[in-house]
């Protein structure tokens, strides 16, 4: 039980989309998912870091793009016909995020998710919220709130803010 | 269905009404009391017809009575068996108010303020049987000169300080005209966590005793009328049986600038969401790549096959685009939409004032986001009333400084550079910058005597700040440009002032476009396509080897016609990975922007063509020279260089 203390969300059970990145298997809460759509042209930004790919057009709205795997450091970007992009929705923002594959959709129960290790100053756990167990798979869930607030990032200072 | 449902006839009867007050309250403005034009007077009388007209058939028999009077004393103009003076005037213009307010309160089936239009009614039928003119109105205002005392109810609304109004200012003011018990009620008042602090959640009961006239009383309240509810009632009325007529009527003043608002929204017709409109407009774009597309697809096909798929894709393609134009549209307004008010606010206001004042409009048709009209529109009413107080001296001093008497403000819009630029000007006595300077010292701001002008100007745009020698009950009161300024950077805008003593100040806003419009020149970098604002660029050329030079550690300038611009490749400053190519196979493009020039090196010039301006920030963040970013025909995404900055940040790292 100590799991539902841990996670900021409910003590009942959570639906999370599966996604791979760099042979990993990540969660993020399905609420926050709008869509899902393959990856198309990308219009760069200046000045932005590289795991900004840039900006693209959603039926008319200017949504910026971040390649996951170049944030994390995860495997080789390559962009072909099976790329992914997620777009998520948080607060009133709309960010799309790129990832190798989606999965599924799961449902854990409180007791399925356990907290982030410790893993000292070696290995940077503030952006996921647990683990995820289920039979054989392990989750990381992901915190798509502070990661995107976050200093690098910072898109969506105020949502955060909010919610602190 | 046998009855009719007479409340949709109704809408557009109240539609026609407004737009017929909007037509005589133009008409009246227009009207030159010395020679009165005889079409405009006919224009006044025919709406004043047709809303009799309309009222008569639907029984709002009180809208038709009082109409029939206006109508008569019109008709009586009209023929020339009446000359027309000044004040007719005045009260033509006070009975188109009170009948937008009948008509108001029919429209939502409120109930009538019968004081208020019985004294209007009143004078008009004084007026209409000659020299009994004012002898009808004259009791209503005996009696309330009678009257011992006022009792008050003041109950400003929370936005108030918005506009510059300080009520504390008024109550000062109000205690000098008589012995004023003045009680504060705090009912409203939110805990002190939850208080807002630009809100105004007080209200006032107001007891003044002292033969004070009605109408000083008015005067006082003049600047807040249509943002606080008021009442005035006769002290010990009860005791005169006689000024029954007057009780709790609503100040006659607070009619025009109430009734001012709504004009514009309705005339219209419906009202729609622009959430609505923007889904739409983001949809047709869709539609619009959806369409090119299936063009794409389509060119491979043999016409001779299939003739008739083709001719319906050239069909869908102009209609597509038609469709888009309309759409656009909607959603943006011209900037008369708000500039239309002004000529009744500088009529009343130079009146107040004595003044003269002719006020000039240029660039009304300028094609302005419709927020962005809803918001600039306090602000600029501010302004105007500054400039009409402060800026344009009276008639005297006008004529002993070798001026024309009457002084001209003029309002301007345009399209500059990617931005709205918004002036209010006038031919006053400029700013004092000796009397900013000392006035700014007493206040403890920053400031010494070798400030340059510009940013001497800048500090009346500190909280508080006013060098009006006398409050006055137009402004003067301190709040105000700061407000003004920040109503105008929360719209992303910036404001300036320019001043000349004895020649007028000119207070420039500067708006960026939001989903505005703009005319584009498409040029490519590498890969990638930038839009250039069309306003802002003056020339594009391929120059020769020898046409740019590079200047030691200035970087580079190219010659155009025996002058020499500052160089920027598009390439560096939005650093691309892109290979610069040799700049004498590349292409210059000449911007001006803030009266300095500068070349921008580019690829090749695509296209010329109008884009819509999407906002960057709404999900993403503001990126430096860049303005926004557009949809392209193919569906990627282009960014508007913000060619003001541009040219701002390279002159400086050049100066630098």
């Amino acid at each position: 039980m100590e799991a539902a203390s841990v996670h900021a969300t409910p003590a009942d059970t959570a639906e999370f989309l599966t996604f791979t990145l760099g042979g990993e298997e990540y969660g993020v809460d399905i609420l926050k998912v709008q869509e899902i759509r393959g990856y198309d042209t990308v219009t760069r930004m200046p000045g932005a870091p590289d795991f900004m790919k840039g900006v693209i057009n959603l039926r008319g709205t200017i949504v910026p793009v971040i390649d996951l795997r170049l944030k994390f450091g995860l495997g080789d970007a390559n962009y072909d016909a099976f790329t992914v992009m997620v777009i998520l929705n948080i607060g009133k923002r709309i960010v799309g995020m790129v990832v190798d594959s989606v999965s599924d959709v799961i449902e854990l129960d409180p007791e399925e998710m356990r907290p982030a290790p410790e893993f000292g100053s070696s290995i940077d756990t503030r952006f996921i919220t647990g683990l995820g167990t289920r039979d054989d798979r392990m989750l990381i869930l992901l915190d798509i709130e502070k990661l995107l607030g976050s200093a690098d990032i910072g898109l969506i200072n105020a949502v955060v803010a909010q919610a602190a | 269905m046998a009855s009719i449902d007479l409340k949709r006839f109704h809408r557009a009867f109240f539609e026609e009404s407004f737009e017929g007050l909007d037509i005589m309250e133009a008409g009246l403005l227009r009207l030159d009391p010395a020679q009165p034009d005889a079409e405009t007077l006919n224009g006044i009388f025919r709406a004043a017809h047709s809303i009799k007209g309309g009222a008569g058939t639907f029984g709002f028999s009180g809208i038709t009575d009082y109409t029939h009077v206006l109508e008569a004393l019109l008709d009586e103009m009209r023929a020339g068996r009446r000359a027309l003076n000044a004040s007719d005037i005045d009260l033509l213009l006070r009975a188109t108010d009170a009948l937008r307010q009948l008509l108001v309160a029919a429209r939502d089936e409120q109930p009538v303020d019968a004081a208020l239009t019985e004294a209007v009614h009143a004078e008009l039928t004084g007026c209409l049987h000659g020299e009994k003119a004012g002898a009808a109105a004259a009791p209503v205002a005996a009696k309330a000169d009678a009257a011992e005392g006022w009792r008050m109810v003041f109950a400003p609304h929370a936005g108030l300080f918005m506009s510059g109004n300080d009520p504390l200012r008024i109550l000062r003011e109000l205690a000098t005209l008589g012995d004023a018990k003045i009680d504060a009620v705090d009912a409203a008042l939110p805990a002190f966590d939850a208080l807002d602090p630009e809100q105004c959640c007080l209200s006032w009961k107001i007891d003044l005793r002292g033969a004070v006239s009605r109408d000083a009383i008015v005067d006082l309240f003049a600047w807040v009328e249509d943002e606080c509810d008021l009442t005035i009632e006769a002290l010990a009325a009860a005791s005169v049986p006689a000024s029954s007529v007057t009780p709790v009527a609503a100040l006659p003043a607070a009619a025009p600038s109430k009734a001012a608002t709504r004009p514009g929204a309705d005339a219209t017709s419906i009202r729609v969401s622009t959430s609505k409109i923007d889904a739409m407009i983001d949809l047709v774009g869709e539609l619009v790549i959806t369409q090119a597309m299936l063009q794409q697809q389509a060119s491979h096909i043999d016409p001779a096959v299939a003739e008739a798929l083709l001719q319906g894709l050239a069909q869908l393609d102009r209609h597509t685009r038609l469709l888009q134009e309309a759409v656009m549209s909607t959603r943006m307004l011209p900037v008369d939409a708000v500039f239309s008010r002004f000529p009744r606010v500088v009529h009343d206001l130079a009146g107040r004032l004595g003044k003269q004042v002719r006020l000039q409009t240029i660039g009304e048709s300028t094609e302005l986001d419709k927020s962005v009209i809803e918001k600039i529109a306090d602000p600029l009413t501010h302004l105007v009333r500054n400039s009409l107080d402060h800026g344009i001296e009276s008639e005297d001093a006008r004529r002993a400084a070798g001026k024309d008497p009457a002084g001209t403000l003029t309002l301007r819009a345009a399209h500059q550079g990617g931005h709205i630029v918004i002036e209010v000007a006038d031919d006053g006595a400029g700013l004092d910058r000796r009397r900013i300077l000392a006035k700014a010292a007493e206040r403890g701001l920053s400031c010494d005597a070798s400030m340059t002008d510009s940013e001497v100007w800048q500090l009346i745009f500190a909280p508080g700040f006013s060098t009006a020698a006398q409050v006055t009950d137009v402004s003067g009161r301190g709040v105000g440009m700061d407000v003004v300024k920040r109503n105008i950077e929360s719209l992303g805008g910036r404001v300036e002032i320019g001043s000349q003593t004895g020649r007028g100040t000119c207070v420039t806003i500067r708006l960026p476009l939001t989903l505005a419009i703009v005319d584009g020149m498409s040029v490519a970098v590498g890969n990638d396509v930038f839009i250039l604002p069309l306003p802002a660029i003056i020339e594009s050329l391929q120059p020769s080897a020898d046409q740019v030079k590079r200047v030691a550690g200035q970087g580079q300038v190219a010659r155009v016609r025996d002058e020499y611009v500052p160089l920027v490749a598009l390439h560096d400053w939005f650093s691309l990975p892109a290979r610069p190519r040799p700049v004498h196979e590349a292409i210059l493009v000449i911007v001006e922007a803030e009266g300095h020039k500068l070349a921008l090196q580019v690829d090749a010039l695509v296209g010329q063509q109008q884009v819509v301006i999407k906002s960057l920030e709404t999900h993403y963040k503001r990126v430096p020279g860049v303005s926004g970013a557009t949809i392209l025909g193919d569906g990627r995404v282009a960014l508007i260089a913000d060619v003001g900055e541009i040219v701002r940040l390279a002159t400086r790292a050049a100066a630098a």
